[in-house]
């Protein structure tokens, strides 16, 4: 696989969200509006690359047994790393991403990413493979929460284009079930006609 | 492809692994605490500032009970004499722990509120710290002619639409503000 497809497939091919449908719980819980997707995506796609990283330079000499205690201990610290730097520099984000920021720890993208690509390749491909994924989390993450912020609260990015309230099902979790549903069918549909 | 394991190497890597980690965290730990302090510390002096009127000094903060917890206040001062407090209190909302700054004036009337962490739904109940419908209504807020809990209990607070149970914590958490300092002003 060439270094271009590993960061191309995690777009459509691979695509965490509409194909693989991994790291579901975030999806649904953070992407009440565009900002807030796009911010746990970014989150998801920093801590992915870097474990990605460390755990391809680790497998080699990792014992089969411990292999996955070890990747749990090498991604929970560097989500803890993520959630300090947040905390400090970020700490709007920090506070609006709340809990979820702790729980990328048992984000199933990471862990399957690790178990699947990183322990069997070399850092630069398994580097390039955490930043194809993570792309594709964060543009799935993004347009999801665009969908959901321009129906449910009536703007896009906050900025708002319609007086008062939207559809407020929408910026609740039936929403994000639905919208997650629907853009499921036309991704499908759109792959099928390929 | 991974190595075979056995119980010297599985200690050891699992050890060492940890070791590795842990001192990356406390590095980031030290390098962090300070700035994280500093943001905390802003947030609440902000807080603090908008609550109260322009141009007061700010005392140090003071223990006080707050609806049976513990908790803490700040007296705005002008000319040596207290204007108006700052009120730090919990409630819990509809996702957890709400926590408001209030600033209260010695006359009854609620000078401001101010959000400084909560848990409320996105959308809906985290609307507490941005709906002007919901917030203007408590800059003057008059506890003396008004009755301080929402329309559906009752009261004179204008709930945010679709979020009672955030209203009704918002509205405890400015009550319990008033009871704990009510005594004060005298």
């Amino acid at each position: 696989m060439s270094k271009m497809q590993l960061i191309t497939k995690g777009f459509v091919k691979d695509n965490p969200t509409f194909v693989l449908l991994l790291g579901m719980c975030p999806t649904l819980a953070t992407t009440t509006s565009a900002i807030n997707g796009l911010s746990m995506g970014l989150a998801t796609l920093f801590v992915l690359v870097l474990s990605n990283m460390a755990i391809s330079l680790v497998a080699k000499v990792t014992p089969d047994k411990v292999h996955i205690p070890v990747y749990i201990v090498v991604i929970a610290t560097f989500v803890t790393v993520l959630q300090l730097l947040m905390q400090a520099f970020t700490p709007a984000i920090y506070s609006a991403l709340g809990v979820f920021i702790p729980l990328i720890v048992v984000n199933c993208i990471i862990l399957g990413r690790a178990e699947a690509f990183a322990s069997k390749h070399n850092v630069i491909d398994s580097a390039l493979d955490g930043i194809g994924v993570g792309l594709g989390f964060v543009v799935s993450l993004t347009v999801i929460g665009i969908v959901r912020e321009i129906l449910g609260s009536g703007s896009v990015f906050g900025w708002k284009f319609i007086t008062g309230d939207g559809i407020l099902a929408f910026i609740m979790a039936p929403g994000a079930f639905l919208v997650l549903g629907y853009l499921m069918v036309l991704f499908n549909k759109y792959l099928a006609k390929k | 492809m991974a190595a075979k394991s056995n119980l010297t190497n599985m200690a050891l890597v699992l050890s060492a692994t940890c070791l590795i980690c842990a001192a990356i965290l406390g590095c980031v730990y030290a390098v962090t605490a300070a700035p994280i302090a500093e943001t905390n510390a802003n947030i609440q002096k902000a807080a603090i500032a908008a609550v109260l009127p322009e141009g007061v000094e700010v005392s140090e903060a003071v223990p006080i009970k707050v609806g049976g917890e513990d908790s803490e206040y700040y007296v705005g001062t002008k000319d040596g004499a207290p204007v108006a407090y700052a009120v730090k209190s919990t409630t819990s909302g509809f996702g957890g722990a709400l926590t408001l700054m209030v600033g209260l004036t010695p006359d009854g009337k609620v000078y401001n509120t101010s959000v400084l962490s909560h848990t409320e739904t996105p959308g809906l109940g985290a609307k507490c710290t941005s709906d002007p419908a919901f917030t203007a209504q408590w800059k003057g807020f008059d506890t003396g002619s008004k009755i301080l809990s929402v329309k559906k209990d009752g009261g004179d607070v204008d709930a945010i639409t679709a979020s009672t149970i955030t209203s009704r914590a918002y509205t405890l958490a400015v009550k319990n503000a008033y009871e704990a300092v009510k005594g004060l002003a005298k």
